[in-house]
């Protein structure tokens, strides 16, 4: 048993579950408190990647462009709600897929014609790029550093929505939408914060990944369909859904790519195991939505009186 | 001609802290017409609901010709010969009043797995529909869209495809709701005229009309029947006047 | 239901169809064979968007998935032809039959859910055949798969002219429409057609709406599956990317473009969408900013929505949404 493998592999497992936790969140406040469907969230995610990439590369301070980052993505996503998604919180679903979609294009072609064609490459500071070492365990710096984030995230989310007013106003947003209006809260400001937040924690995922990956153009495109995927599993509108969601799917495509291979050997021939397992755990996050849809529709941490 | 066709017992439904069918214990015979009255959210439609398969009771059971059909789904009970018509009109708003009808005749006609001769040309469901229509005096106005005709069509318009089902049993949600004078007494005409031949639950504001038709009359009070009776006996009941207080009834 | 929208004269329609069986001998006299491909093309995409259609317009079910089945026609053409099987016929079946069978298993379990759900779901289902075809290694992944032949149907028609391709492709789409048409007007149809604008309603009438939708959701799988198989055959070139899910965005953008809820509409979308793609492309290498811009300002300005847009085309009776 290879130990060191096994922690790597928990360890990345945890790591995807935390950003896909952090794309998620918005997503999921955002369809189940604005009825909004933004298939443009992924959006926030490269264009945090972006301005964090540039910050850093100009000012050579990883702190600037991570703070400063956060709060470019802050405009871009209010303005965002405030110019187009506010007009669209009453109309059909399918007008929010073609907006939206044409977002993606309009982002990914401003991208590019901003920072051209070919990724960004973020550099670390050289105290975060090193390894820390724990017993006989050997882990980069960088990724426990971005579980650590995205724990603290977590954990002040958690407050903010539990304990806070405002997390209150959420909560009741996402069971019921009508009784917050009625109630005489300022629906647009609410709608407007939890708009620009969600793009906040996006846009913090793709910068928290960014120095692995390389900024790229369409980067969240793909990784959006996951956030979805973990929406659904976890309950629309609901956060603690969407934490205990991202972090089973994360774990769950990683240790699958690393052990399903070696796990079927065990039934069926090394070449068939081979070619099987990479489309057998490519497909397992699928079918666990699909299992969760046909036994637990409204998610598995629905939030309380929803639909 | 007295057997029961379709009954209540214990039916009980709660949507968190409310309550909103209680206890509820109900028959109705075979070609009689059975009014449901009571006060603003005494949890009519909630029953209505519950009876047509729309929503599931917490507890109680409901038999319709022998049958207990709680378990059974919507459509299925529909093909029983349980017709509803809906408070708010729910009707195909984009398709003629013929093309509705035949919609509800062809629901009964054996499945629709067809995939090639034009519907709207097949002479039976035509001949079927028109004769709905027809009961319904909307004839002249068969082929209009749905949703361009007046709000007393559209409620004729709901009669007429709960008719069109060739139900054993109606279950009529205020089917004059938003009906002018006229209008109510030709509908009110037409269902005495159905007395007998089918058998009709219905749910009514309008008390005027529910004493001209009904032969029994119950009296739906936050979710539980307080009195069932005939006309003569409810309008004396002294629990349900004191229901009623504040709103006027002859 | 209609056939057309209802102000533009059929005459027109039997113009372009005219304009349609003549485009070889048109593109080859102006010496612009460049065209009969792009034509091609936007054929195949029109049996595609059609068969949307069927299930977007007439019924309401809003699939952002349905690239997963020109998928799965193309690979069915792909990988058949990488182990030496260059039947035609063993291609269609191929399509046909894994499309039926990933439609049934995934409608299933997507009809039981409405509104952002069910357009979630099916994205994500079309996304899980992305990603399954993309970890397939054998059969390309996203180096994609060439092909170096076409289908064969032996004595009836030759897929390797462009011509013969052509005509396949403009006889399956009429044959298509013909099919949509009668299947739209018929019972089922009717059925259909009810269920999305009031699916309540029809099942208070004794309709199984869900055995009907699933079945129609099915049926226009497996045509959209034909529509990959041509293109697998047009492009000789099969990739994951015909997969993702920016592919079915488009066809839905196509869908609308063209008309929802008439026979003839997505023929006219697609159509629009190829001349707009080519135009624009041909201004800038970043025209996917102008399409998209014009995207954003069509939902938020036409009136209602898109929707709103296109129905104020259909100004006699018949309101399309």
């Amino acid at each position: 048993m290879d130990w060191n493998l096994l922690i790597t592999q928990l360890m990345n497992g945890l790591q995807l579950g935390l950003l896909l936790f952090l794309l998620a969140s918005g997503l999921t406040l955002i369809f189940g408190i604005m009825d909004f469907i933004n298939l443009s969230h992924g959006s926030f995610y490269m264009v945090g990647a972006y301005f964090c990439g540039t910050l850093v590369v100009t000012t050579g301070s990883f702190v600037i462009g991570i703070v400063g980052g956060l709060i470019g993505v802050f405009i871009v996503g209010a303005l965002i709600e405030l110019v187009i998604a506010r007009k669209l919180y009453r109309s059909d679903h399918l007008d929010h897929v073609l907006v939206t979609f044409g977002l993606i294009l309009i982002f990914d072609t401003l991208v590019h014609m901003i920072w051209g064609s070919a990724g960004m490459a973020i550099p670390l500071p050289p105290v975060l790029d090193g390894q820390i070492t724990m017993g006989s365990i050997v882990l980069p710096t960088y990724r426990v550093l971005i579980i650590a984030a995205g724990l603290l995230v977590a954990a002040l989310l958690y407050v903010l929505v539990s304990k806070t007013r405002l997390g209150m106003l959420i909560r009741a947003g996402a069971s019921n939408r009508t009784m917050v209006e009625a109630l005489g809260v300022n629906i647009n400001r609410l709608f407007l914060i939890v708009f620009a937040l969600g793009a906040t924690l996006a846009g913090l995922a793709g910068m928290l990944i960014a120095p692995i990956t390389e900024a790229s153009i369409g980067m969240g495109n793909d990784i959006i369909i996951t956030a979805f995927v973990v929406v659904i599993v976890g309950g629309i509108g609901s956060v603690k859904g969407a934490f205990y969601a991202s972090l089973l799917l994360g774990l769950m495509d990683t240790l699958s790519r690393s052990y399903l291979d070696d796990l079927m050997k065990l039934v069926m021939s090394g070449d068939a195991a081979e070619t099987a397992a990479p489309a057998i755990s490519a497909m397992l996050i699928y079918i666990l939505m699909a299992a969760i849809l046909a036994f637990k529709p409204q998610g598995l941490f629905p939030p309380a009186g929803a639909k | 001609m007295s057997e029961v066709m379709l009954s209540i017992r214990d039916l009980n439904k709660r949507f968190g802290g409310i309550t909103a069918t209680d206890d509820v214990n109900l028959d109705v015979t075979t070609g009689e017409i059975h009014a449901i009255i009571g006060p603003n959210g005494a949890g009519k439609t909630t029953l209505i609901e519950q009876l047509s398969g729309q929503l599931k009771p917490d507890s109680g059971s409901v038999q319709f010709n022998g049958k207990n059909i709680l378990d059974y789904p919507m459509p299925k009970r529909a093909r029983m010969g349980l017709a509803r018509s809906f408070q708010i009109t729910s009707v195909v708003m984009p398709m003629t009043l013929l093309e509705n009808v035949m919609l509800a005749v062809q629901a009964n006609s054996g499945h629709s797995f067809r995939f090639w001769s034009r519907a709207n040309d097949n002479k039976e469901l035509r001949n079927a529909a028109m004769e709905s229509l027809t009961l319904l005096k909307l004839e002249d106005r068969a082929d209009k869209l749905a949703g361009n005709v007046s709000h007393g069509e559209q409620r004729q318009l709901e009669v007429a495809m709960a008719l069109a089902m060739k139900p054993r049993m109606l279950l009529l949600d205020e089917p004059m709701a938003g009906m002018g004078k006229e209008e109510s007494a030709q509908m009110i005409a037409i269902l005495n005229q159905l007395k007998g031949d089918k058998t009709i639950l219905l749910v009514e504001h309008d008390m005027d009309a529910v004493f001209q038709m009904a032969d029994q009359l119950s009296v739906l009070v936050n979710g539980h029947i307080i009195a069932t009776d005939t006309v003569e006996n409810i309008r004396n009941n002294k629990a349900v006047q004191q229901a009623y207080l504040g709103d006027s009834h002859k | 239901m209609k056939l057309v929208p209802s102000n533009v004269s059929g005459r027109i329609y039997v113009v372009l169809l005219l304009i349609l069986a003549a485009a070889p001998f048109i593109f080859e006299s102006i010496k612009q064979p460049f065209y009969l491909d792009l034509l091609s093309r936007a054929l195949i995409l029109a049996i595609a968007a059609t068969s949307l259609n069927l299930i977007l317009g007439f019924g309401g079910m809003v699939s952002l998935g349905h690239a997963a089945y020109i998928g799965i026609g193309a690979y069915s053409v792909g990988i058949a032809s990488y182990y030496d099987f260059y039947d035609g016929w063993l291609h269609i079946a191929l399509a046909l039959g894994v499309s039926a069978l990933f439609a049934l298993i995934t409608g299933a379990i997507s009809l039981r859910t409405k509104g952002v759900y069910f357009i979630m779901i099916t994205m994500a289902f079309s996304q899980m055949v992305y990603f399954t075809l993309l970890s397939l290694s054998e059969y390309g992944a996203d180096d994609g798969l060439v092909i170096y032949q076409r289908s064969e149907f032996p004595g009836i028609l030759d897929m390797e002219s462009s011509t013969g391709l052509y005509y396949w492709i403009l006889g399956l789409l009429l044959i298509t429409l013909f099919f949509v048409h009668r299947l739209v007007h018929s019972r089922f149809g009717k059925v259909i057609v009810g269920s999305k604008f009031n699916e309540v309603r029809m099942q208070s009438l004794g309709f199984n709406t869900y055995r009907y939708r699933l079945t129609c959701y099915v049926i226009s799988a497996m045509i959209c599956s034909l529509a990959g198989v041509l293109l697998g055959n047009f492009t000789s070139f099969i990739s994951p990317d015909m997969i993702g899910w920016a592919r079915s965005g488009e066809l839905i953008f196509i869908v609308i473009i063209g008309g929802v809820s008439t026979i003839f509409g997505p023929v006219i979308g697609t159509i629009a969408f190829v001349v707009l793609e080519e135009v624009l492309s041909k201004i800038t290498v970043y025209w996917h900013l102008i399409f998209g811009v014009m995207l954003v300002l069509l939902v938020l300005y036409g009136k209602g929505g898109i929707h709103g847009f296109l129905s104020r085309w259909d100004t006699k009776e018949g309101d399309e949404s």
